[in-house]
């Protein structure tokens, strides 16, 4: 483990009691994040994207229990701080950008004063100065007159230039980390790509590390270094990008592949891949896969527990030793 | 801001012209008023003879006008029964329920807003159990009964604060209490459940994510959001509040402006009875136009509205 080790996650899981029990939404996942680096999550919906990075921020619900063999940030022990301590990394050190960029600004204040109090909750500058980084920011995410905008209520603004608040908000404090939970979803497709590549550009130039929590698997290629694919709370698949989507080792990241275009290779209007099946319930223990009962190439070693496979950079949850890409190919 | 208080106070001056001609025309809705001057058994040219001295035999625009613009420089005319100038009359009563109203809605927003917010914080625990006792007791209990009960145990028992009368500031505690509490129910539960909505809602997990704290989410980001709707009720009661708060005014001999208005109509004294008409309903659009107010300056989505 080298020095510029940001973020380091260990054997975190969470527990959320429902009626009948208990819900293990994250299942004991480990990952690793250096200064400036880009992770991005994938996954179906509800395999505990988000809740992996409410408990990274310190922002889970009351009753979900968190717990972690080892879980820092910049040398704090983030299972132990105090809730002082974590107030003072939440929006200065880490960062969080939300999904839906309509409600996650409080319309009852103007922009200007949200922005400059994510400064001033942080900093002992006057209001002056925190007036002045706010213009700074806002025309960063390309905001133009800035300054009049600081006067202006979110009910104002477009839902693209909300989530372009919203990321100048994150950005006040210049953040070691910004964790963006699906920062597009919720906008126009024409301006998801503009957003997108703000983000990516600022985290860049301002050299923050990013987890970027996403379903768009095209996204991913062009902007992640690492990728970390959930399925039902578990990381199935973990590594450098470019190596993950060159040999997808598990055969969720697989069909996770098929589901998106690519260009030049699927055929225009031409189905798309899909999974079949459901995800299991995740309501008590679940042993062995997951993942088995919607695989292709399940065989009865899928029931007992799964270590990971591969090497230190590239690992993968799966009993084939190639993630049964040879199966595969014979049916091709 | 602007523009709204503008558009605001002139929809508030219509409705008041329509309130005073209503109130106005209450005078010939109850029969003929030279009739009930002149009483039971007078004959009919008595009966005309008032009508002429009174006026009443001149067409009602002009009537309405001469008493409106009189109403305006603040000449309401004689009473029937007291025999003296309405004006006077009800600015005295007015003193006293102005105290009143006044004391109670302050009681009432004290108690029910921290109380709200306090058992939304909390769900389920001790506190929202006893808020939620609180304002089910409120509700069931009649304000005589409730003040009652607060005389024997508060005056005659324990001798603490006197029964009834208005001479100090000390005969206003009870009638606080009880005209307080009367409001004081829905006060809070409309402001747990405001604070209940709005701590789900995302731009509080995002003040959260700023690293704000506890206190400044529930009360800069929450509250000011959620308080919103409980701005027009405790207007709506305080209108409510210097109009009908007879019971209470009754049960502690406050010669405030409800009682006299009980009388009046009791009485047939109709000047007295259309100035108070008046009267209360102006109250009434005061408090909602300064809701109205207030909540454009809490809630800029209603200023462009
Ligand atoms: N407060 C909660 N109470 C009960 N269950 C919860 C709660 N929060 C999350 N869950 C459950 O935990 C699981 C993981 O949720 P999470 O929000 O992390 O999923 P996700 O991967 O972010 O999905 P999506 O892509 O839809 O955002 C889901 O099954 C969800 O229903
Ligand atoms: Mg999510």
């Amino acid at each position: 483990m080298t020095d510029d080790t940001l973020l380091k996650v260990r054997n975190l899981t969470l527990d959320i009691p429902v009626g009948g029990g208990t819900l293990r939404a994250v299942r004991g996942i480990d990952f690793d994040l250096k200064r400036g680096e880009t992770l991005s999550i994938v996954g179906e919906s509800g395999s505990g994207k988000s809740l992996t990075s409410l408990a990274v921020m310190g922002l889970l619900g009351k009753g979900i229990k968190r717990s972690a063999d080892e879980m820092t940030f910049e040398g704090t022990d983030l299972l132990r701080a105090s809730k002082r301590k974590m107030r003072a990394l939440r929006g200065d050190r880490m960062a969080m950008i939300f999904q839906e960029p309509m409600t996650s600004l409080n319309p009852a204040y103007t922009i200007g004063d949200q922005l400059i109090e994510a400064l001033l909750l942080h900093r002992s500058v006057g209001r002056e100065t925190a007036r002045a980084r706010a213009v700074e920011l806002l025309e960063k995410v390309g905001i133009t007159a800035a300054e009049s905008r600081l006067g202006q209520y979110p009910h104002q603004l477009s839902g693209g230039l909300r989530q372009r608040v919203v990321i100048a908000m994150a950005l006040m404090c210049e953040p070691d980390l910004v964790i963006a939970d699906e920062p597009t979803t919720a906008l126009d497709v024409t301006i998801q790509a503009q957003i997108l590549r703000l983000l990516v550009d600022l985290t860049r130039e301002m050299n923050m590390a990013m987890i970027l929590i996403t379903h768009d698997l095209g996204v991913v290629a062009r902007v992640a270094d690492k990728v970390a694919v959930m399925y039902a709370g578990e990381l199935v698949e973990t590594g450098p990008a470019a190596s993950v989507f060159e040999a997808p080792s598990h055969p969720y990241t697989r069909g996770l592949l098929r589901c998106i275009p690519q260009p030049g290779k699927t055929e225009r209007g031409a189905p798309l891949g899909t999974i079949p099946g459901i995800v299991p319930s995740l309501i008590g223990e679940v042993s062995g896969c997951a993942f088995r009962t919607r695989c292709p190439h399940a065989v009865p070693g899928c029931r007992a527990a799964i270590p990971m496979r591969g090497d230190d950079v590239h690992g993968y949850r799966c009993v084939h030793p190639d993630g049964a890409i040879s199966a595969e190919r014979e049916i091709a | 801001m602007l523009p709204f208080i503008l558009k605001r106070l002139g929809l508030a001056l219509l409705v008041a012209f329509t309130v005073s001609f209503i109130s106005f025309s209450l005078l010939f809705l109850s029969g003929d008023p030279a009739a009930a001057l002149a009483g039971e058994t007078a004959s009919g040219e008595d009966i005309e003879a008032i009508r002429r001295l009174y006026g009443f035999d001149r067409p009602m625009i002009v009537q309405y006008l001469e008493w409106l613009f009189a109403a305006v420089r603040g000449d309401f005319g004689e009473s029937y029964y007291f025999k003296l100038p309405v004006a006077g009359l009800i600015a005295e009563r007015l003193q006293v329920t102005m105290t009143l109203g006044v004391c109670g809605i302050s009681f009432a927003l004290l108690t029910a807003v921290p109380l709200g917010v306090a058992a939304a914080v909390r769900p389920n625990s001790i506190i929202d159990r006893v808020a939620l006792f609180l304002s089910v007791a409120g509700q069931a209990m009649p304000s005589f009964w409730f003040g009652l009960i607060l005389i024997v145990v508060f005056a005659i028992q324990l001798g603490w604060l006197p029964p009834s009368g208005a001479d100090s500031w000390r005969h206003f505690i009870l009638p606080t209490i009880v005209l307080g509490y009367y409001a004081m129910p829905a006060i809070m539960r409309l402001t747990r459940a405001g604070m209940l909505e709005v701590l789900n809602s995302d731009f509080i997990r995002t003040a959260r994510a700023k690293g704000a704290g506890e206190g400044r989410v529930m009360f800069k980001h929450a509250l000011r959001n959620a308080i919103i709707p409980v701005v027009s009720l405790a207007a709506v009661q305080m209108g409510f509040m210097l109009g009908g708060s007879i019971v209470v005014e009754s049960v502690f001999a406050l010669h405030g402006a409800g009682y006299l208005a009980w009388e009046s109509i009791a009485r047939n004294d109709l000047p007295t009875v259309q100035a108070l008409i008046l009267v209360f309903s102006m109250f009434y659009i005061v408090f909602t136009f300064l809701a109205d107010v207030l909540n454009a300056w809490l809630d800029p989505r209603m200023r462009s509205s």
